[in-house]
């Protein structure tokens, strides 16, 4: 059986020459693609420069996002690059602050999203029939609840702490994820793969998590990707609304909430903190792009 | 296609019970909607407050206050607001018609430019333009929508005061007075629609674009594409005539689609406008717990999600001869 395996003909990759064939794995494939990416990778290394900037710098500038400093409404200077607001906070320190925030909310809600979304679409999918039909009505309620509305019933109740708003916006997320994932799984399912898995005796389990679930993993790590975009997104307007993260803690789209009625005063609080949130979500959104070629090449070809 | 659509309404009824009574139950948990009224200095006597319990329901159990809810709406009462001057049903539709309007406008905007940058995209893939287009589109649907409606609201600060005159309004849907006749009323309107639905639509128009530049590739892609084309028809016309037409039904369906999403999701751009519209309505009424007021908020938009799914699906099939509901 395994010698057989390692005989099998690998499906030829178009963009390498015959002389120098040489096996490579699905992932180094999906890798070497995404690399050729030039917007995408760019975007990582972006998104990577902001997150490194948000956490290590938040920690190492000279000033917290608490301290409330003697420099009132400055504009932008050596000593507060991004300046100060009517209280004396250094907004650099804050926005630093908010960037980490809203990035690990938006991280925390597309893993439970992707998590909870991958097990419930793979399992829907699977089994068809009556499980599939009360599962994705069950997603579709969801998807009917308006997450303004949860939102602001639950952060009102419990005063949001930031994990507990990348819970309400992760439980309405899941639902868009479970169904790109069964639609994935219901074509995969009737792969002949499945079948001889299948009268080798591998239980359900086996060929859902072993199978189905590695099989759709493509779509859904893009999937997954947008979502933080989305997630980032959703979060600071809910933050805006001023439902989602509460002072004192803050997060990028608080700060642009705060900085709402100063636009026009002191315009620097409401640049910055809305720069930040664009250039993260623009980064991910092509990261997200990049990885979409990457998984699926035969979307890229053109002809006329 | 009359039975299909017979059903397909009858089959949503039940996830609308199922989701009002989620929310209804969110909202009921989510605190004590007169809490206002107790905290009042002086406090108001027992009686005003059991006199407001009554008038509210908020004497009878959660799932009775459910059960007289549903059964009014069925014969087209919504309930009692917690705002006593508020009727919730006429409340609800002169906002649906504010809120529409706003839509309706953006929509078409958004379909007309994702449109012809989709296709001028997807036409001229991998070239400067494409690159910019993509850009643009990427930047939009990253743009976090109160930013932008903010920066637009002060460009159009900007640019009255570089006029000296007030040409487009930043605040409102409407002046409260307007001087002079139909005509005036008109203008005044759009003056305030200018911003809003800019806003609006440009937030669509990333989405979109892409969109219809993917479906537009497919359709070049394709063989009866290749055909035209080899048997000697223009580009031009292969593009418009052939090409074109076939990469504008998958459109219509996102279309239909997020313009039921947009209804909701004009939130945002109500608020930082000021608009007194049905995402306005529902903040001030998560606000005061006003349960029932939630209530007819979701139903408006839960019907406006189904009606344009059915729409959508409606219009595929008649777009699509391919595609026949039974």
């Amino acid at each position: 059986m395994s010698e057989h395996t390692e005989a099998a003909p690998r499906p030829p990759s178009s963009a390498q020459p015959a002389a120098a064939v040489r096996r490579r794995s699905q992932g180094e494939l999906v890798l070497r693609r995404f690399l050729r990416h030039k917007a995408a990778v760019t975007s990582l290394v972006l998104f990577v420069a902001v997150v490194l900037l948000a956490f290590a710098g938040g920690a190492l500038w000279r000033y917290d996002y608490a301290d409330i400093t003697s420099a009132v409404s400055q504009p932008p200077s050596l000593e507060h690059p991004f300046g100060t607001d009517n209280l004396g906070h250094d907004t650099f320190a804050q926005v630093l602050r908010g960037t980490q925030r809203s990035v690990e909310i938006a991280l925390l809600i597309a893993f439970l999203a992707g998590l909870v979304g991958t097990l419930w679409g793979a399992f829907s999918g699977y089994y068809r029939g009556i499980t599939d039909s009360v599962m994705m009505r069950i997603a579709d309620l969801v998807l009917t609840l308006p997450l303004l509305a949860v939102a602001a019933v639950l952060t009102r109740a419990t005063n949001g702490s930031w994990w507990f708003v990348a819970l309400v916006i992760a439980a309405l997320q899941w639902a868009y994820v479970s169904r790109v994932v069964r639609g994935v799984v219901l074509s995969l399912r009737e792969k002949e793969y499945i079948e001889a898995s299948r009268a080798l005796g591998a239980t359900d389990r086996w060929i859902i998590f072993r199978h189905l679930i590695p099989n759709a993993l493509g779509p859904i790590i893009v999937n997954v990707t947008i979502l933080v975009a989305a997630a980032i997104l959703v979060e600071t307007a809910l933050s805006f609304l001023g439902l989602g993260v509460q002072p004192p803690d803050t997060s990028l789209g608080l700060l642009v909430s705060e900085a709402d009625t100063a636009v026009s005063t002191r315009p620097w609080l409401f640049y910055f903190p809305g720069a930040f949130i664009v250039v993260i979500a623009l980064s991910i959104n092509f990261i997200g792009d990049g990885l979409r070629d990457a998984f699926d090449p035969t979307q890229r070809k053109a002809r006329s | 296609m009359l039975t299909y659509t017979l059903r397909r309404l009858l089959v949503s009824i039940p996830v609308i019970v199922a989701s009002t009574f989620v929310v209804f139950l969110l909202v009921t948990m989510a605190g004590d909607p007169l809490a206002g009224l107790k905290g009042r200095n002086p406090p108001p006597s027992p009686q005003v407050i059991a006199v407001e319990e009554q008038r509210l329901h908020l004497d009878e159990p959660p799932l009775q206050r459910y059960w007289t809810w549903i059964t009014g709406v069925a014969r087209g009462d919504f309930g009692p607001s917690v705002r006593t001057n508020v009727d919730i049903g006429h409340e609800v539709a002169a906002r649906f018609g504010v809120t529409l309007r706003l839509v309706a406008v953006a929509v078409l905007l958004a379909l007309v430019l994702a449109v012809v940058v989709g296709v001028i995209s997807a036409v001229k893939q991998y070239s400067g333009i494409d690159y910019g287009f993509t850009f643009a589109a990427f930047l939009f649907l990253s743009m976090p929508s109160f930013w932008f409606a903010v920066l637009l609201k002060q460009g159009g600060i900007s640019l009255n005061n570089l006029l000296g005159d007030q040409v487009v309004y930043t605040i409102g849907d409407r002046s409260v007075i307007v001087e002079g006749g139909a005509w005036a009323q008109l203008a005044d309107t759009a003056g305030h629609m200018v911003l809003p639905t800019i806003s609006l639509a440009l937030l669509s128009f990333g989405a979109w674009s892409r969109f219809q530049r993917a479906s537009m590739l497919d359709v070049l892609n394709s063989d009866y594409v290749l055909f035209a084309r080899a048997k000697g028809l223009s580009r031009r016309r292969v593009i418009v005539r052939h090409a074109l037409r076939t990469a504008l039904i998958p459109m219509t369906t996102v279309t239909a689609l997020d313009f039921a999403t947009l209804i909701s999701g004009a939130v945002i751009t109500e608020t930082v406008f000021q608009w007194r519209g049905l995402g306005e309505f529902l903040v001030t009424s998560v606000n005061q717990r006003d349960a029932y007021a939630v209530l007819a908020w979701l139903l408006v938009i839960a019907v406006a999600v189904i009606v344009f799914n059915l729409i959508a699906d409606l219009l595929y099939a008649l777009l699509d001869p391919r595609i026949r509901h039974e």
